[in-house]
């Protein structure tokens, strides 16, 4: 049986690079959506929101935002076609981005 | 060959300068990205979906071989090998870093190029054709004259806090290459049975939300009316342009609301308040001007082409290539080279850093050292040699850069869509390649004669779909990708806004849709005739019949 837990995921752009980020469970920004910390009830959105905003703060990262996501059998996949490309890399260039760089986590190519 | 006169070169280097201080101001905190967004905006560095993208600026598509070498060095050094030209004939590196931003800024400078975009509501660029001072149709290069709008709207305090910003478009040619139906002010350029030459004045056309096409106000003004009477329009929108509502505020909307006759009376109303001895254009200024764009020193070519004909009759290929890309120079035994980045299946408007070096290369040696950027997402060289054409052929072919498909099916413009871009809804790359898959046999492009296929990934327009004669615009419905298919637009002479068909497609459909509205082109033309021609006798009936019977 596969497990299955929808909630919502934290991303932001780190400022120096503009590389794309998610907030992890130890309160550290990683390239690796499945290290990401999946926020399934509103208090741990509410966390994220305000780890968010002290990194803003901190000046690590700029344009955070929170994305609806799945947990499937331990691995996380964004929901939206948009954040599928922001965690892989650009559909039409599979040799770049996270999905080249073995950080896309276990989602492979945006189909279509 | 264009450069920078001496003010913007030292403006450019202090901008640099600056620059680095208030990205370093940022890196260390001192700066907010409330207070820095502004900053790197201004020079040209978005946060995009990937990355920061880097939009570099080029004045009327115009580049040198050693501008072309420096962007091949910026997209290996700082990017990831690649840059993506753009349909504002400008080039956009999709991998910056923040930290390398100044550095990059700096190896711009260097050859006299710069990121800075002008923002706020003021008058933005102005665009030209990219046959501009080669074309064989061309009455006069417009881009002295562009260039002479620049300056002055740049300058002028009154033109600094417009309701919303202003983009002007210019061309010398009865043909028009450079959409001046669809900017906010488009100039054309005619000549009288006296044989003089005189501008066509056209306002309040515009792609983005509210498609709009430009309406003549003058047939005909002197040239040396040109600055005054542009004053006259630029006043009356100051006066009556909304400021109270964004999406209202251009210009395009006041012609529409006022009517075109009434917005005409009101600038000529305000044209007769002020002489135009006043601010007559001055041939020593225009000529100073015109200095920048010096016209290369062509040899007598003769007539005779036996090198470049004997090419064609033995090389299929290459006769291909001649057909399609090769265009008529003002001056005999030269032609220009219209070098297509839309290889089958390939992204349009990419290149990678050794096919810019290849092409600087050409540039320099065939070519009076110059190139152009097309709106198209293609690269010119202006002024080569008919004889030497084939030489051109024979190493582009060798880089992937020889696709015969210009200005046919194949050579799509499509703006980056959801795979860089943030604001996008949809994916517009991949249906741009699998159309061109799906059609790659450019013999049976020929077949279909001159054909725009132009896609969007969003409303706001950046692919040109308003004017495809196909156009495509991606949109988002409940999380999935799905486009609409317009018909019969056009940013030529003739312009026109497409209309939509009817009900979208997937992304998987798009392709067969396409085929569709082509077959029932093909069975439905008279001899001759080309699409637009086609759709425009006959309206968009027979199209959705076709297309939505069977889907
Ligand atoms: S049209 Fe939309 S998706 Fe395409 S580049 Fe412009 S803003 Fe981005």
């Amino acid at each position: 049986m596969s497990s299955e837990a929808k909630g919502q995921v934290m991303t932001a752009n780190r400022l120096k690079d503009g590389d794309v980020v998610f907030l992890t469970r130890s309160g550290g920004w990683s390239e690796k959506i499945d290290e990401a910390t999946l926020a399934l009830e509103p208090l741990a959105v509410a966390a994220l929101e305000a780890r968010a905003s002290e990194a803003v703060l901190a000046n690590l990262v700029t344009g955070h935002y929170l994305f609806e996501a799945t947990r499937v059998d331990g691995k996380i996949r964004a929901d939206h076609i948009r954040e599928r490309i922001r965690t892989l890399g650009p559909s039409v260039r599979l040799d770049l981005g996270k999905q080249a760089d073995g950080t896309a986590g276990a989602f492979r190519p945006v189909e279509g | 060959m264009y450069r920078y006169d001496e003010f913007d070169a030292k403006f450019v280097k202090e901008r640099t300068a600056q620059f680095r201080d208030q990205a370093n101001r940022r890196l260390s905190g001192e700066l907010s990205e409330d207070e820095f967004r502004p900053l790197r905006l201004m020079n040209g560095l978005y946060l995009q979906l990937h990355a920061y993208m880097l939009r570099v600026a080029i004045p009327y598509g115009t580049l040198s071989s050693k501008q072309m070498r420096q962007l091949a060095m910026i997209a290996e050094k700082w990017d990831k090998g690649y840059g993506h030209f753009t349909t504002r004939q400008n080039i956009q590196y999709n991998w910056i870093k923040l930290e390398d931003t100044a550095d990059i800024l700096q190896a711009l400078a260097d050859v006299e190029m710069h990121a800075i975009q002008t923002s706020g509501n003021c008058i933005r660029n102005v665009t030209s054709d990219h046959w501009a001072g080669a074309a064989a149709d061309e009455l006069a290069d417009p881009r002295p004259v562009g260039e002479l709008i620049r300056q002055w709207s740049s300058l002028h305090p009154e033109f600094s806090f417009l309701p919303r910003k202003f983009k002007f478009a210019i061309t010398g040619a009865p043909h028009d290459r450079a959409a001046v139906r669809v900017h906010d002010i488009g100039l054309r350029l005619h000549k009288n049975d006296a044989g003089k030459i005189g501008w066509e004045v056209m306002v309040g056309g515009g792609q983005g939300r509210t498609p709009m096409i430009a309406v003549t106000v003058r047939d005909f003004l002197p040239q040396n009316e040109l600055i005054a009477y542009m004053e006259a329009i630029m006043r009356v929108y100051n006066l009556f342009g909304r400021r109270d509502n964004k999406y209202k505020a251009r210009i395009k909307i006041l012609v529409h609301e006022l009517g075109a006759e009434n917005f005409r009376a009101e600038v000529e109303a305000e044209y007769a308040r002020h002489p135009a001895q006043q601010t007559q254009v001055e041939e020593a200024e225009l000529a100073r001007i015109a200095q920048y764009f010096a016209v290369p020193t062509f040899e007598k070519a003769s007539q005779a082409t036996p090198v470049f004909e004997a090419a064609k009759r033995d090389n299929a290929e290459f006769a291909r290539w001649a057909r399609n890309n090769l265009a008529a120079h003002h001056v005999a035994g030269y032609t220009i080279v219209n070098i297509s980045l839309k290889p089958e299946g390939g992204i349009p408007g990419d290149a990678s850093a050794e096919q810019m070096r290849i092409m600087a290369d050409l540039a320099e040696h065939h070519s009076f050292d110059e190139l152009r950027v097309s709106h198209a997402q293609n690269i010119v060289l202006p002024h080569v040699k008919l004889e030497d054409a084939f030489a051109v052929w024979k190493k582009l072919n060798a880089h992937d850069l020889a696709t015969a498909n210009y200005g046919l099916l194949g050579d799509i413009i499509a703006c980056p869509g959801l795979d860089y871009c943030a604001l996008a809804t949809a994916r517009s790359i991949p249906i741009a390649q699998a159309i061109s898959r799906k059609f790659s046999d450019v013999a049976q492009q020929e077949n279909y004669g001159p054909l725009k296929i132009n896609i969007s990934g969003c409303i706001n327009a950046c692919g040109h779909h308003h004017v495809g004669h196909i156009g495509i615009l991606g949109l988002d419905k409940k999380g999935e990708e799905f486009y609409q298919i317009t018909l019969g637009g056009s940013s030529s002479e003739n312009a026109s806004i497409g209309g939509i068909l009817g009900p979208g497609f997937a992304a998987h459909e798009v392709p067969d849709a396409i085929e569709n509205i082509l077959n029932t082109y093909v069975k439905l033309r008279n001899t001759g005739e080309e699409f637009l021609a086609t759709y425009r006798r006959l309206g968009p009936k027979p199209f959705k019949e076709a297309l939505y019977a069977t889907t």
